[in-house]
């Protein structure tokens, strides 16, 4: 399949190269190795293939057929479709990295458009073409700060109300580097803890305080106190920020945060189990040389026209190699272009919609949960879209239950906080009608009643 | 000619998307954590189509024509496997969902977990990696976990060829090893003598890439894979060249020990302008209780009424998670597809045909262009462009009128080991018409180096913008859009 060539063309070529078989291209090749067998199914046609991936497809219930109030890092929402209408786009999807800007100004006018955003709704100065997700920009925040200073600071503190999967790949990126100190997660840490009492553990050997916003269980904090005083010791401070919340919150930009990243899933792109999703790094104009991953700028050429280029490359690892201080290659391309065309087609006043949907329908959710018998809401903190909820029974029971009923029930903050057995985590958004809210709630009565 | 960003397309009270109206009763934002203003743009549904539309027909694709983009492997992208990914079945599904609710995602990962397994030799797949460069990261962390755990921490020098990409050192250094440099033969192989001098116990490893950049196979590579083994070293190979070995032969039955694979090059999913991407690992026997989890396995078998059931399990020894939940699983299903799609058949051909496709394109040039090792090439060759009776003429400039002549330039001053060089990978899904429209652009560019300069050193002519001024974008630093700044 997708190899055009007839056995005249072969046999034209062949001769062309002055070799009588295939098989002599492959000389080089160890004999007793070379051609394997593959025990692989026989090749489909696109009817069959694509038969079975609906098959597949089909084996699976999703937030279409479920009511879906499960969020903790990956967000059901509405997207517009001109936004994958404009992704199919081959002249996107089929490009690859703007290394000859003359031919790609597409890509790089569209990453500069992103960059933009990202700035102006994080409320930083600069952003970069984005990460793989947003667990990978939280890293990537680590070894920045671990840069930043030189590795003379070995403290990392990071709140334990920052996604789990965050804090647990910010240790794997981590874990090469010598005599580091990850604090303020600790199993025996109150996740619950008013985020200020992170200050206790400020020193001079701190490199990176690392906090979420909203954080993990939805909570809103104004993080100014606490960022003050981590500066007042000299490090660094990121937030990790969820980007629909940031339509109608205040920027992490306005707290004086130094790195702001987070998942740009919520941006338009679809659930899909997981991936591929978007990262968002943005930090402070005099941190720009210290940022890993691609950069756009602005600039013209010859003829005065106005264009955009690749810059600051020579920090990167194809200049640097072992002195670089990532290995990224790359952006999430596709992903970012979802983003810019998303943010753009709701714009200024699409988006705080969606962001004021959200905060209303989980507020109606919580103010209904809370008045079912057995159950109460855990959280006292203001909070964007996601709530704990406390249960009165294991949470994958309940979880159980709900399934039978078609809803899709929270997280189950136990999985991550044994402290937090029988708690979970609820989220609601723009796709929750009224009646899916009322649902949930009829169906926690029962849970109440067995 | 230039299009306004979108923010100066901006006109204040446009909305190109509207949702419904609250149905619950309001619940006020306490004021102190509102933020003030939301300088996003303000657009038509129009206004974004079209804006998206013309910033796309700036940009050079494969859907618009040949692209030889040497180490990036720039196949045909197939329409099935869009449409795959795009089924509701899985672009709807959460990844927090329960496994019962998602068994058609965990069949998926887990048939193509086992599928690169036989395609690549190895007994364990981790799908999470997000990219080459990432699994390459894993790869690495992986084999410093390997030497930890056998109480060999002084295991700490990691060999890595001159020709090596730039992600090599990178994920090594940041990984904790000290990087040793193996220069390459006069054949275009590794240097075996200058392996076995560092054959020592505080060998780790060896990170190579076969084909190498050089687009050529490493012909002792059984023989440097023994030294390193035999000094308790382990073999990292590089899979972004693993396109030229499909159904040809199985890097871990060379003795690789672990391997990313790029979904992106080797198995037509697309580059999205650069990602996602995806780089599952493959590791040998000894390795697999340190891969990134979670992983899709059966934890209990089909019988003859039921299909096996799947779940999520991390291993022993795992070094931990690398990326949210389970890897860019869009880019399995695409990935999926076109493995279906082949069949081992498929697969060997792709193989031998990108090896076809290169050495034919490689007769046809090599007298004008003087390549620096005259071998059969697999995938890939490199060039100089450069010459002397052409003195001012360098690589780039023969890149930019390429683009002239309609065609996608070559990868230009990779690897660094070659003189102004010229990577050329055609693939395996272009046609002989097409490599002999490249060949003869290639050979009249040669002529006009020598009669008229000056059309290669301003070339492109006929792009949206002509060289841009590299320069002044770092001096100046421009960003973000203008009116953003205050």
């Amino acid at each position: 399949m997708f190899t055009p060539h007839t056995e005249n063309e072969r046999q034209d070529m062949l001769h062309a190269i002055g070799a009588s078989s295939l098989d002599d291209l492959f000389q080089d090749v160890p004999a007793e190795y070379r051609y394997p067998h593959l025990d692989l199914p026989p090749a489909m046609t696109e009817m069959e293939a694509l038969d079975n991936l609906n098959y597949l497809a089909g084996a699976n219930d999703t937030t279409r057929d479920l009511a879906c109030f499960l969020g903790a890092g990956a967000y059901n929402h509405y997207i517009p479709a001109a936004v994958d209408n404009l992704l199919q786009r081959g002249e996107f999807y089929s490009a690859y990295t703007p290394y000859q800007p003359e031919i790609a100004q597409g890509t790089l006018q569209a990453i500069f458009e992103y960059q933009s955003l990202v700035a102006a709704l994080t409320g930083m100065d600069v952003s970069n073409a984005s990460h793989y997700d947003g667990a990978t920009a939280a890293a990537e925040a680590g070894v920045m700060a671990l840069n930043q200073f030189r590795f003379k600071r070995t403290k990392i503190i990071a709140s334990p109300a920052v996604h789990p999967q965050y804090r647990q790949v910010l240790r794997t990126y981590l874990n090469g580097y010598p005599q580091l100190q990850f604090v303020g997660d600790e199993p025996d840490s109150n996740p619950l803890e008013d985020p200020n009492a992170l200050a206790d553990l400020l020193d001079d050997n701190t490199a990176l305080l690392l906090i979420q916003y909203p954080d993990f269980f939805g909570r809103i904090y104004d993080y100014t106190q606490l960022i003050e005083k981590a500066h007042a010791v000299g490090a660094l401070i990121a937030v990790a920020a969820n980007p629909t919340a940031l339509a109608i919150l205040k920027t992490p930009g306005e707290f004086d945060a130094d790195i702001v990243v987070g998942e740009g899933q919520p941006l338009g792109i679809p659930l899909s189990y997981g991936g591929p999703y978007l990262g968002f790094f943005a930090t402070k104009k005099e941190y720009v040389r210290k940022i890993a991953g691609r950069l756009v700028g602005e600039t013209t050429d010859a003829e005065g026209r106005k264009g955009y280029v690749l810059t600051l490359t020579a920090r990167e690892q194809h200049i640097r190699r072992d002195r670089a201080t990532s290995n990224i290659c790359t952006n999430q391309g596709l992903m970012m272009l979802a983003a810019t065309i998303y943010l753009s087609l709701l714009g200024k006043q699409g988006f705080t919609q969606v962001a004021n949907l959200c905060y209303q329908k989980a507020h109606y959710a919580a103010e209904q949960i809370a008045k079912i018998p057995g159950f109460s809401v855990a959280t006292t903190q203001p909070f964007f879209h996601e709530f704990i909820v406390k249960c009165p029974r294991p949470v994958d029971e309940i979880n159980q239950h709900l399934l039978d009923h078609g809803i899709l029930g929270g997280y189950d903050l136990g999985q991550d906080y044994p402290s937090l057995s029988n708690h979970m985590l609820v989220t609601a958004t723009e796709m929750n009608p009224k009646h899916e809210i009322d649902l949930l709630c009829q169906i926690l009565k029962e849970e109440s009643h067995d | 000619m230039t299009e306004p960003t979108i923010f100066e397309l901006s006109s204040p009270g446009r909305q190109g998307v509207r949702f419904p109206d609250s149905d619950v009763p309001e619940t006020a934002l306490p004021e102190q954590f509102k933020r003030n203003e939301l300088p996003l743009p303000e657009m038509a549904e129009l206004d974004v189509v079209r804006h998206f539309t013309h910033i796309s027909q700036y940009n050079y694709a494969v859907d618009i024509g040949f692209y030889p983009l040497g180490s990036c492997t720039m196949k045909y992208n197939p329409k099935a496997n869009e449409a795959g990914a795009r089924l509701p079945g899985f672009a709807f599904t959460h990844p927090l969902q329960p496994v019962e609710t998602v068994q058609g995602n965990l069949a998926l990962m887990y048939g193509l977990q086992e599928w690169l397994k036989e395609i690549g030799g190895f007994s364990a797949i981790s799908m999470q990696a997000a990219a080459g460069a990432q699994g390459e990261m894993v790869g690495v962390k992986v084999i410093a976990a390997y030497h930890q755990d056998n109480g060999e921490p002084q295991r700490v020098k990691m060999l890595i060829p001159d020709s090596a990409h730039g992600t090599n050192p990178a994920s090594s250094a940041m990984s904790g090893f000290e990087i040793v440099k193996i220069p390459t033969d006069c054949d275009g192989n590794v240097d075996i003598e200058a392996v076995k001098a560092q054959a020592d116990d505080t060998l780790a490893g060896l990170m190579i890439t076969n084909p190498n950049t050089l687009g050529l196979f490493e012909q002792q590579i059984v023989e440097v894979i023994k030294v390193v083994h035999d000094a308790g070293g382990l073999i990292y190979g590089d899979g972004a060249n693993m396109n030229a070995l499909l159904g040809i032969v199985r890097p871990g039955d060379l003795g690789i020990d672990v391997m990313h694979y790029n979904l992106h090059k080797t198995f037509s999913t697309p580059h999205g302008g650069g990602g996602p991407g995806s780089g599952p690992v493959g590791v040998s026997q000894k390795l697999v209780d340190f891969l990134p989890g979670p992983i899709a396995a059966i934890v209990e078998e089909a019988t003859e009424d039921e299909a096996p059931f799947y779940d999520l399990v991390t291993p022993k020894k795992s070094i931990g998670r690398v990326k949210s939940f389970f890897g860019q699983f869009g880019m399995f299903v695409r990935a999926y597809n076109y493995i279906s799609m082949l069949g081992p058949v498929g697969l060997r051909r792709a193989g031998e045909y990108a090896v076809l496709n290169a050495n034919y394109l490689l007769a046809l040039v090599k007298d004008t262009y003087h390549v620096p090792y005259d071998r059969v090439c697999m995938h890939e060759f490199v060039a100089e462009g450069a010459w002397k009776d052409a003195p001012d003429i360098r690589a780039l400039d023969i890149a930019k009128r390429l683009i002239d002549y309609g065609f996608h330039p070559p990868t230009n001053y990779f690897p660094l080991i070659v003189h102004e060089a010229l990577m050329i990978e055609p693939t395996e899904t272009e046609s002989q018409q097409t490599l002999d429209k490249f060949a003869d652009a290639l050979l009249k560019i040669a002529e006009e180096a020598r009669s008229n300069p000056e059309l290669l050193t301003s070339a492109p002519h006929n792009t949206p913008v002509g060289r841009l001024d590299e320069v002044k974008a770092a001096k100046d630093l421009v960003l973000k859009d203008r009116s953003l700044e205050k």
